[in-house]
């Protein structure tokens, strides 16, 4: 293919023609509402509503528009205000009638409601911009940088804040001058296993075949992994860019976004990017007036997880049942169709268009030198700020979970943090300080997977989490090899027991032995790497599982059998009835004291009358194991 | 492909052909290699009842001999303590949710799994897991085949030999443990366009798809 000089030029003129657009847009006063899933779970459609709806019955010249998720999921529903005169000003945690409110007093009165303002978008004097904050010295943002700022479905707002410009940058290089970019950049696949990606596009590129494929895998499936929803949903326009380039490094005119059906706003705003990239002469016969043609559709997958391995995918693409099969052949010689193809994660893709636009050496200069560049986590847990950061890599964990994520919520203590979905691992305190890339997590047990973080306090059950994780990966197991198949089943019952009590001295090495042969004979990744969670937490919180084995006891009061209710007397208030009525089977009554006693026979563990009892008495607690509640009796006697 | 070479497998110098199965060329030789899903003259191997694996020289880990094709000079090993390893806990694993009635059961003297342990010493009873009895119906409905799925190993032989020579009716479904050989939407056998070929009892390794009398 000869060298595209002119697709700078096409871009140009393409831009042109939509920056007036933007321009006038900031101009006047604007309103942008995040209305990504996160933000409409937390109610930003009922939000945008209440902003429209003032808007009009005062008769402001305003637009509201609707934008992604800029990662502050905690304090959905969000809106930046943009108002002359003003720096712009992001507001958290609305609601309809704070919307009104900031229509009235702000819009209207020329107040700012600096009380309901998270931050500004911009330096000025009274309010601290998001870079003013902790948060904002650690996280580093590219691939995230206008989520949550530009209309996902408007195409101008793209081209106006420098989008395409990748591609144009990639089509003036050729096919192997890109690889080699991308080579020489280190980057390697954000899908979790972290293959680099260079050395992929260039496999499928040497393929001697002609019909070759390109799949963005967008079937992201960890549980507290939801980066590559909000990454479609906010700027699907820079996903489409990176698989354009990939499909123009390796060779193929045919590209795909796999997106499970369960993220239909993704399959929505991914849909209008590609039509309104297809207008515009982006994609289709001449991209950007070369004579690289792309044509990309989208495939709805059904969410099963093994779809998210690239073998599984495929079949299910070529509409098999989704199951895995022998590598080789790689998808890269032999894929969708028995055609050469490249499958990269939309993380992994998001960051290729900064890599051939400023180059290898701009991306080598953030994360380490054997993971280079920035790195997406999920923040989910019980931390005080959830939500998606974008940090180099190289990153402590400690600075993510206290700098980002603002610590522990309810001033509990750190316990653990369970990283890279339920094919990572479960890191204890002592890793907080090491900087996390691909090769540290490895090491430390746990792996980069998807990049989801849950963070665990002293109120979760590391047996319980294990169990947690593997019953998932158990659940999801397609069934077609005998490790995972029957290899899962079997530890998920093993960890069963150990939960209920029933717990034998050998299972802790039965689970570990069992472990190790999973890993190394189940076909695909999610056999080989669903011990994970098991082995990790052994690993770092072995005592917890000795306590449940030899004590029948739970340390963190989690596990529902090894747990009993107690109202402590002395604590009681006696004519404080709020246990009682709150007890759905009656276990509850009182002494001729009038204090209040569980009868433990009947009691069902529901935590009703925990969460009943006011918080100045705390009179009820847990205590482990269930005979606790007698020797409590005793000596309270 | 037709490319005559030379291998080694435990010590012993075999002639076969370039890319040929390993799990093949060490049969052919005489030299047993435990398998329940393999068919010799499958292209694409399932590789999912993960018995048959073997050690490569210059190899990191043990690989299944079903896939890996032989190359000039391969020194191959059936055993090791690592493959005796993975050996003896898949085949533990697959005796744990098999229905064992040797006694009464047709392939009683021919089964695979019989072979299985008979070759490596391996018991016909789980020693560390549990027994996963899943009891499902077996399917007496039709003329001359009948299935219990509970002695079923599901090296899908039978779906392919169904395929090829019978009805075609047989297929998987379900997924993880659940997952198991059935017809169209679980129609009996009988009901389900079964010729009555029996070519599922010749293939099915053990007692799960039989013919009858």
């Amino acid at each position: 293919m000869s060298e595209n000089k002119n697709a700078s030029v096409t871009l140009n003129t393409i831009r042109s023609r939509v920056a007036g657009d933007w321009e006038s847009l900031k101009q006047k006063t604007l309103i942008t509402v995040g209305s990504a899933t996160c933000g409409r779970a937390a109610g930003a459609v009922e939000v945008l509503e209440s902003f429209r709806k003032e808007i009009s019955r005062l008769q402001l010249d305003a637009s509201v528009i609707e934008v992604g998720c800029m990662g502050h999921c905690y304090a959905e529903p969000m809106a930046v205000i943009y108002h002359p005169g003003f720096p712009g000003i992001c507001y958290g945690y609305l609601d309809q009638g704070v919307a009104s409110r900031l229509v009235q007093d702000f819009l209207v009165e020329g107040d700012p409601c600096v009380e309901f303002a998270l931050a500004a978008t911009g330096p000025n004097d009274y309010i601290p911009t998001f870079e003013d904050f902790p948060r904002g010295t650690v996280e580093q943002k590219h691939v995230m940088k206008h989520c949550g700022f530009i209309d996902p479905e408007n195409i101008d707002h793209y081209l106006a804040v420098g989008g395409y410009q990748g591609l144009a940058a990639a089509l003036s290089m050729s096919p192997d001058q890109v690889i080699a970019e991308v080579k020489s950049s280190g980057l390697r696949g954000r899908g979790g296993a972290g293959f680099p990606t260079g050395n992929k596009w260039e496999l499928c590129g040497k393929a001697p075949e002609k019909t070759r494929y390109v799949i963005c895998n967008a079937d992201e499936g960890d549980p507290g992994a939801f980066m590559d929803r909000t990454l479609l949903e906010s700027n699907p326009h820079l996903v489409v860019e990176g698989l354009a380039i990939a499909a123009y490094a390796a060779g193929a005119s045919k590209a795909y976004f796999y997106i499970r059906a369960e993220y239909p706003l993704a399959v929505k705003r991914v849909a209008k990017a590609l039509e309104q990239a297809a207008q515009c002469g982006i994609l289709g016969q001449s991209v950007l007036g070369t004579d690289f043609s792309l044509e990309i559709e989208i495939f709805q997958g059904s969410g099963a997880f093994v779809c998210g391995e690239e073998t599984a995918l495929i079949a299910s693409m070529e509409g098999r049942p989704g199951l895995p099969r022998h590598r080789p052949p790689f998808p890269s010689e032999s894929g969708l169709n028995g055609k050469p193809t490249v499958i990269d994660n939309v993380k992994t893709l998001s960051h290729v268009p900064f890599i051939t636009q400023k180059g290898s050496q701009w991306f080598r200069s953030m994360g380490t030198p054997g993971s280079p560049g920035t790195a997406i986590f999920a923040l989910a847990g019980k931390l005080v700020n959830t939500g998606l950061t974008e940090v180099p890599i190289g990153t402590t964990l400690s600075r993510i979970i206290y700098d980002v994520g603002s610590g522990i919520a309810g001033n509990q203590t750190f316990k653990a943090v369970q990283i890279g979905g339920p094919s990572g691992g479960c890191l204890p305190k002592e890793v907080l300080d090491t900087p996390i890339d691909y090769d540290t997590l490895t090491r430390a047990g746990a792996m980069m997977g998807s990049g989801g973080m849950v963070v665990l306090d002293e109120h979760d059950c590391m047996v319980e989490i294990a169990r947690f994780f593997l019953d998932f990966t158990q659940k999801e197991s397609c069934g077609k090899c005998t490790f995972c198949r029957l290899g899962t089943k079997h530890m998920l019952g093993i960890l069963e027991r150990i939960t209920k009590g029933q717990g034998k001295p050998d299972d802790i090495d039965l689970l570990l032995e069992l472990a190790e042969d999973i890993k190394a004979g189940s076909l695909c990744g999610l056999g080989k790497t669903a011990p994970n969670p098991v082995v990790s937490t052994i690993k770092y919180f072995r005592h917890e599982y000795e306590a449940h084995i030899n004590e029948k006891r739970c340390p963190s009061l989690m596990c529902k059998d090894l747990i009993a209710y107690y109202i402590l007397p002395h604590k009681c208030e006696r004519s404080c009835d709020a246990c009682v009525g709150s007890c759905p089977v009656e276990a509850i009554y009182s002494d001729e004291d009038r204090i209040k006693v569980i009868n433990q026979e009947k009691c069902v563990k529901c935590d009703s009358c925990m969460v009943a009892c006011p918080p100045q008495y705390k009179a009820v607690v847990k205590v482990s194991p269930p005979d606790e509640v007698v020797r409590k009796e005793k000596v309270e006697q | 492909m037709s490319e005559k070479i030379t291998i080694t497998i435990d010590g012993k110098t075999i002639e076969t052909m370039a890319g040929h199965k390993i799990l093949w060329a060490a049969m052919d030789s005489g030299i047993y290699i435990p398998h329940l899903c393999s068919a010799r003259d499958n292209h694409s191997p399932s590789a999912s009842c993960r018995l048959c694996f073997v050690e490569i020289e210059g190899y990191a880990r043990p690989v299944t001999s079903c896939t890996e094709g032989a190359a000039e000079g391969m020194v191959i090993s059936t055993r090791s303590q690592r493959v005796d390893r993975l050996v003896r806990t898949g085949f533990e694993m697959i005796i744990s949710n098999h229905r064992i009635e040797c006694r009464s059961c047709p392939r009683n003297r021919s089964c695979s799994l019989q072979q299985i342990a008979k070759e490596r010493g391996l018991k016909l009873k789980p020693a560390r897991l549990e027994k996963l009895n899943r009891n499902l119906p077996v399917d007496d409905s039709a003329q001359k085949v009948a299935h219990d799925p509970n002695k079923c190993v599901l090296c899908g032989l039978c779906v392919r030999a169904c395929k090829e020579k019978g009805a075609g009716i047989l297929g998987f479904s379900h997924r993880g443990f659940d997952r198991v050989i059935t017809t169209f939407l679980g129609a009996p056998l009988g009901e389900s366009g079964c010729d009555g070929c029996a070519a599922c009892a010749s293939a099915c390794p053990v007692g799960s798809m039989t013919a009858k009398q």
